[in-house]
């Protein structure tokens, strides 16, 4: 279970990037995350992987505090940061170092199998396209197991085709361990398409606006109705988290707006 | 891109081929232009000699410096030079080389060491490496020790200047997925910060060993019984042009050749380079 227990964290230009936020996802569960620019999403990741420490609270995994990168954890970043260096089975490696030969190779070559690369391995990173690219990278993190993972943004970088391709992608990897997800995104369908529940982030300092349960049953269709019922009372709390007038409609607001038309 | 993977009509590729090879000098046009001028001259010199519009006693013309350098050939003294030069700034590049990837890397990686290192290494920098000869003269005698230092002194400044740099300039993402994987100290530095600094670790290592050919000289004049250093002395003082212009020559050679070693060596590290002077389409 990662707990995220009233993390603050201030940066030493005095920016308060999180205010006393608490959080907590059990095992399995894919919580998306989403919020303005300025809101601390990205903050609240480098904090959970341990690159960054927070100022208050504390962030634990299964008992453990984080206070450094953790083996338990991976992290997929926004940009697919593989070494240009290593071949795409040597990027996915790159973590195994300490593991017996055969059983790193034996683990190289079944997750380059599970992301459709294995005719990729001994090409060098710059010759991918991007989403085979962040594929690379969603293998390196994976093969190490991880309860959690954590995804910065993964596919905003990506065409809107491929998106939709690796999301679909993303959900039929986890489904293998059901590793903790713990995904930051801007894009509201993504955060449904993918999601248990969605965080929706206030800014300036980032708190929780609101906790949105979207379990609409697997596979989802982004097209059902369902869906977009829920896409749009993630919107309408993205337009109260900036306290901007709802540009959505999601029921609630409706009712609102009924009460000042009919006076 | 290559040619090879294009999969469009014989016609089209014959074409392109044909565009291409119109476009730019072809694989032996260009070295071929830039021996032009080097070659003409000599070439216009020898005539000039021949012709008597010149003694060509001061100023060789290439017939002659090719005689001395065949003698000294055939003697086997440019050999033994050769060697002796050879060997010595073998020693100091080596010497150079590792002390100055050691504290660059130390100094790129922390801190602590960069604030502790660098002014020093800074302020020996600024001082002419020439003017250490005397007192490497008096620490380690007028042999082999004192020259293979000026030259690894020479050689050091480059290597720990482009290998710190370059350190310190690596992308922060990358050095990130290093502390991902929970690396630090010496394994981050083996497994991220070189590998990233490779590219420009080679040209440090390329102008180290420019500086070396260099100091070798310097070493060399600080009284030396053997060596291409000695060849250029002994042709002073005793009047011989040519051999002055071939002990050049053979300098040229072999700067250029060691030089060209150390690319085809590196060559492959870095195969994964993307960037503009590494795409095959530029001939």
């Amino acid at each position: 279970m990662l707990e995220i227990n009233r993390v603050s964290k201030t940066y030493p230009n005095g920016v308060r990037a999180l205010e006393a936020l608490t959080l907590t996802v059990a095992p399995g569960e894919i919580v998306a995350v989403v919020g303005g620019s300025g809101c601390g999403k990205s903050t609240l990741l480098r904090l959970a992987s341990g690159l960054d420490a927070p100022s208050e609270g504390a962030i634990i995994l299964d008992g453990d505090a984080i206070t450094a990168p953790h083996e338990k954890i991976g992290i997929v970043f926004q940009e697919p940061r593989l070494l240009p260096w290593l071949s795409v089975a040597n990027n996915v490696r790159f973590g195994l170092e300490s593991r017996p030969r055969e059983e790193r190779s034996a683990r190289v070559t079944a997750q380059l199998e599970r992301v459709g690369l294995t005719d990729k391995a001994t090409v060098w990173p710059r010759e991918l396209s991007g989403g085979q690219a962040q594929r690379v990278a969603l293998a390196r993190a994976l093969v190490m197991r991880p309860e959690v993972l954590l995804l910065d943004e993964p596919f905003s970088a990506l065409d809107a085709f491929t998106r939709v391709d690796l999301q679909d992608h993303l959900l039929d990897l986890w489904a293998d361990g059901k590793p903790t997800l713990l995904v930051v995104t801007h894009d509201v369908d993504e955060a449904i398409v993918l999601a248990d529940r969605v965080i929706v982030m206030r800014p300036r300092p980032g708190r929780v606006q609101q906790e949105i349960v979207t379990d609409l049953p697997r596979p989802r269709d982004r097209q059902s109705a369902a869906f977009d019922f829920a896409k749009r009372r993630v919107l309408s709390a993205l337009d109260r988290s900036l306290d901007r007038r709802a540009s959505v409609d999601d029921g609630q607001t409706l009712a609102d707006e009924g009460a000042a038309r009919w006076w | 891109m290559s040619f090879i993977g294009m999969t469009i009509t014989a016609e089209r590729t014959s074409f392109l081929r044909r565009k291409v090879a119109g476009a730019r000098p072809s694989r032996f046009m260009r070295p071929a232009l830039g021996l032009l001028l080097p070659v003409g001259l000599a070439v216009l010199w020898e005539i000039a000699v021949r012709l008597g519009l010149s003694d060509g006693r001061l100023v060789p013309p290439p017939s002659t410096v090719y005689q001395t350098l065949a003698d000294l050939a055939r003697t086997g003294e440019l050999q033994y030079h050769v060697a002796a030069t050879l060997l010595r700034v073998a020693a100091g590049f080596a010497v150079g080389t590792v002390a100055g990837t050691v504290l660059g890397a130390l100094a790129g990686y922390s801190g602590i060491a960069r604030g502790l290192l660098d002014p020093t290494l800074q302020g020996l920098r600024a001082v002419p490496s020439i003017a250490w000869i005397p007192l490497f003269i008096l620490w380690l005698g007028i042999f082999e020790t004192s020259k293979i230092a000026l030259i690894a002194v020479g050689v050091f400044f480059p290597v720990y200047l482009g290998v710190m740099g370059a350190i310190v300039a690596v992308d922060r993402k990358i050095v990130e997925v290093g502390r991902v994987f929970r690396l630090s100290g010496f394994a981050l530095v083996r497994r991220i910060l070189l590998p990233a600094v490779l590219p420009s670790y080679v040209v440090s290592l390329r102008s180290g060993l420019g500086l070396g050919w260099m100091f070798v000289i310097a070493a060399e004049f600080m009284g030396a019984s053997e060596g291409l250093g000695y060849l250029l002395i002994d042709g002073q003082q005793l009047g011989k042009p040519a051999e002055i212009v071939a002990a050049i020559l053979a300098f040229a050679v072999l700067g250029k050749l060691t030089d060209w070693l150390v690319v085809i060596a590196t060559a492959p590290l870095l195969r994964w380079q993307d960037a503009y002077g590494t795409s095959p389409q530029k001939s």
